[in-house]
């Protein structure tokens, strides 16, 4: 099926340029941006004129609750949402039910994205220790060959500190991705909020900057020490962005991100315990907010996540220490992008890198540019479409979001993958 | 902050008992006058009044409390409520019910008012978000958030024993990171104009940010008492040794504990408080405690003539389920 897609406004994340052109789709690939291939005829034609045209999503920490709790969410849903809100390429953390620690599970989840999935690129990360237990390394080489990515021990940090360099020596050697979110157990401790006035005020107990930024500096001297290539996810904190700033000074192999909410909220939105706004890491002081946002203006921080995380209505609907932290983001994460670029913290295209380029280049993925060559992943947004936020309307399962009645401007129109239409609003 | 007035309705009554914080001077000090209209019932022979005759009060307590149910409890009889007492096995509960089933269940029983202790910070404002309209929710503690009825009652011995706020120093003592009575008693302290509110605590028994919600701080007792018209102790728990916050009760006392000696430094006439249960020996030494200076019986006492007032002002200003009287 050949696609053509006229009088676009490109968006090249590459280039980091915006170009009105047309695009020209054989197959699964882009085959000319500009003028039309030789012999080129269109199966359909699309009129992007007033759009923008641009590389579709991809989304470096997204769980899709699937194996193991369908009362939240499953492939089917959250890919649909997904798809539906212009992500077509998702990295899932290994803390399902069971665990991503063997290929039999890599397995189903790709069995079950090809049967019920919704055309979106669905790429498991690996447990780095067997059930996320920290003692004995999962089969990591066997893990990647079944198409894990990455390895991750999620939000479970390995106790053991000889563990964790063994492991990171290993994947090193191996050429492996690490993924490390960093926490410190003992200091994250029952907490459920940001040390600082609020939880003061709200005694509730309380997460000091400290475990997460301890366990970073544990973490870069153990990349030092290991040469492991390693990605810091969901950061959340200004001393945070400083010491990778550091780090990535030194020439470490070091990338990062934080999860878009971290750049819209912060503490003072928990108000009277809305657990709306309840997530792991915390929403951070004011302070925090603006390092982040330098981090990614300055390029420190190199992609925005979603950390999507949707829940059953339940797990929400109980006092704020005892409710499930986690936001259900798919169906806000364009949206909260093209905020940034509204709030001018940067270009459109640059943005657009940080949930492009920038991810797909970490994880060695075929996605992230809109280039001749390069595979028809494509989304088409209407940057006018304005829209009030009803997690009543989401696509996701979870309705769980943090920005209920916000006002959003742009909705994708139209989601490509493999150069095949996934959805068309 | 939508529910920020969960506990004030359109025209500034109470709908619900939830925290200081949110409330107003004149609230406060028409809660502390009505109490002492009560005190003079809970003197007489026959000790009780019909202003919740036929109505329901449900304790719901999932922690362990003696004193503060008991007076809730004598406080609601006194209003010719009935009482339905529910200690709630919190194993039980989180491994079964949640806590909003736990609630409809009770409202499907006709309960008028609850009376909620929880150990979550926020689960009063959590279950008055979340009762049927007319149904009234009283925080008898929630984690370490707030203890308002304890704080009202403290602000009562207060008046009884020192009347004007505005002349007064006072210094809480203690573990003020767990503790949900400090929390309260700070907001209605500032609430009542007082002239200044210090708390004096370890660095590790102190959350971050204190002085956010006005008070000094000290770290050193003496300093901390000096001149001080109030001194209020707080309970040391147990447990905080194992958390490493401290290192042992004999070295809490050493630093911490109201000695005679210390309790000089106070004004000569400054009252001492606790809200109990007092551990003698490690926050307050036992000649302080049953000393000239301790009104901590007086505490309770007042304890039931608060509630009632609390209890009495919710069902005269909310209308309550039923009879509009």
């Amino acid at each position: 099926m050949n696609l053509h897609i006229r009088d676009g406004l490109l968006v090249d994340p590459v280039a980091k340029t915006t170009t009105v052109a047309d695009v020209f789709i054989e197959n699964d690939r882009v085959t000319a941006i500009g003028k039309a291939p030789k012999d080129f005829t269109a199966d359909r034609t699309i009129d992007a004129r007033g759009c923008w045209v641009m590389p579709g999503l991809v989304d470096i920490q997204a769980r899709l609750r699937d194996p193991g709790q369908p009362e939240k969410g499953n492939i089917a849903s959250e890919t649909s949402a997904a798809i539906q809100n212009g992500i077509t390429s998702m990295c899932l953390p290994p803390d399902t039910q069971p665990v991503i620690d063997n290929s039999a599970t890599v397995e189903l989840i790709h069995h079950r994205n090809a049967t019920f999935g919704h055309s979106a690129r669905v790429y498991p990360i690996g447990a780095l220790t067997r059930d996320l237990g920290g003692d004995q390394l999962s089969n990591m080489a066997s893990l990647k060959a079944n198409g894990c990515v990455a390895f991750s021990n999620a939000t479970r940090p390995l106790l053991n500190n000889l563990v964790q360099r063994r492991a990171m020596d290993y994947a090193a050697g191996e050429n492996m991705l690490v993924i490390i979110q960093p926490i410190d157990v003992d200091l994250q401790g029952n907490g459920c909020a940001h040390e600082g006035a609020i939880a003061t005020r709200l005694g509730l107990p309380a997460i000091p900057e400290a475990a997460e930024t301890a366990a970073l500096a544990k973490d870069i001297e153990l990349v030092a020490q290991t040469g492991a290539r390693t990605h810091f996810g969901q950061l959340s904190c200004a001393r945070s962005v400083d010491m990778i700033r550091r780090a990535k000074a030194k020439g470490l192999p070091i990338s990062t991100d934080c999860a878009m909410h971290q750049l819209f909220l912060t503490d003072h939105d928990i108000g009277s315990f809305d657990t709306s706004k309840l997530t792991l890491p915390p929403l951070r002081s004011q302070t925090d907010k603006e390092a982040l946002r330098e981090g990614i203006a300055d390029g420190t921080i190199d992609c925005l996540c979603s950390d999507h995380q949707p829940h059953e209505t339940d797990a929400k609907l109980r006092p704020f220490p005892s409710a499930e932290p986690g936001i259900s983001a798919f169906d806000t994460f364009l949206s909260l992008a093209l905020r940034l670029v509204e709030e001018k913290l940067l270009t459109l295209p640059e943005i657009i890198a940080c949930l492009t380029v920038n991810p797909a280049q970490i994880l060695g993925l075929p996605a992230g540019k809109l280039e001749t060559g390069e595979l028809a992943d494509i989304i088409i947004v209407d940057p006018d479409a304005h829209q009030i936020c009803r997690s009543k309307d989401f696509i996701s399962q979870g309705k769980n979001t943090a920005f209920e009645g916000w006002d959003f401007n742009g909705k994708v129109l139209t989601t490509i993958v493999a150069g095949k239409i996934a959805y068309q609003r | 902050m939508p529910d920020k007035n969960l506990q004030l309705d359109g025209n500034g009554k109470l709908l619900h008992f939830l925290s200081i914080e949110g409330l107003n001077q004149p609230i406060l000090t028409e809660i502390l006058d009505t109490a002492e209209s009560f005190t003079s019932i809970t003197e007489r022979n026959v000790k009780k009044v019909p202003i919740l005759r036929g109505k329901t009060v449900a304790n719901l307590f999932f922690e362990p409390s003696t004193r503060t149910r008991s007076t809730f409890e004598l406080a609601a009889q006194r209003l010719s409520a009935d009482i339905l007492n529910l200690n709630v096995n919190t194993s039980a509960t989180t491994k079964g019910e949640s806590l909003l089933d736990t609630l409809r269940n009770l409202e499907a029983m006709q309960i008028d008012m609850f009376v909620i202790r929880h150990q979550d910070s926020g689960s009063a404002h959590f279950f008055a978000q979340h009762v049927s309209p007319g149904v009234s929710v009283l925080n008898a503690g929630d984690g370490q958030h707030e203890h308002p009825t304890q704080a009202m009652l403290d602000m009562f011995t207060i008046r009884h024993f020192k009347k004007d706020f505005s002349q007064l120093r006072v210094a809480i003592v203690g573990d003020i990171l767990h503790s949900r009575v400090a929390r309260s008693q700070i907001h209605a302290l500032n609430l009542l104009n007082t002239a200044e509110v210090r708390v004096i605590a370890p660095r590790t028994l102190l959350p971050v940010e204190t002085e956010a919600l006005g008070v000094s701080i000290y770290n050193n007792l003496e300093d901390g008492l000096k001149d001080v018209d109030v001194i209020i102790m707080l309970r040391l728990q147990k447990e905080r040794m194992r958390g490493a916050l401290l290192p042992s009760e004999k070295e809490y006392f050493r630093l911490y504990g109201l000695s005679q000696e210390r309790l000089k430094c106070a004004k000569p006439d400054a009252i001492v408080m606790h809200p109990g249960p007092a551990n003698r020996g490690v926050e307050i030494e036992s000649s302080v405690m049953d000393g000239s200076q301790s009104v901590i019986l007086n505490q309770v006492s007042f304890g039931i003539s608060v509630r009632m007032a609390i209890m009495s002002m919710i069902v005269g200003q909310s209308g309550l389920r039923g009879d509009e009287s």
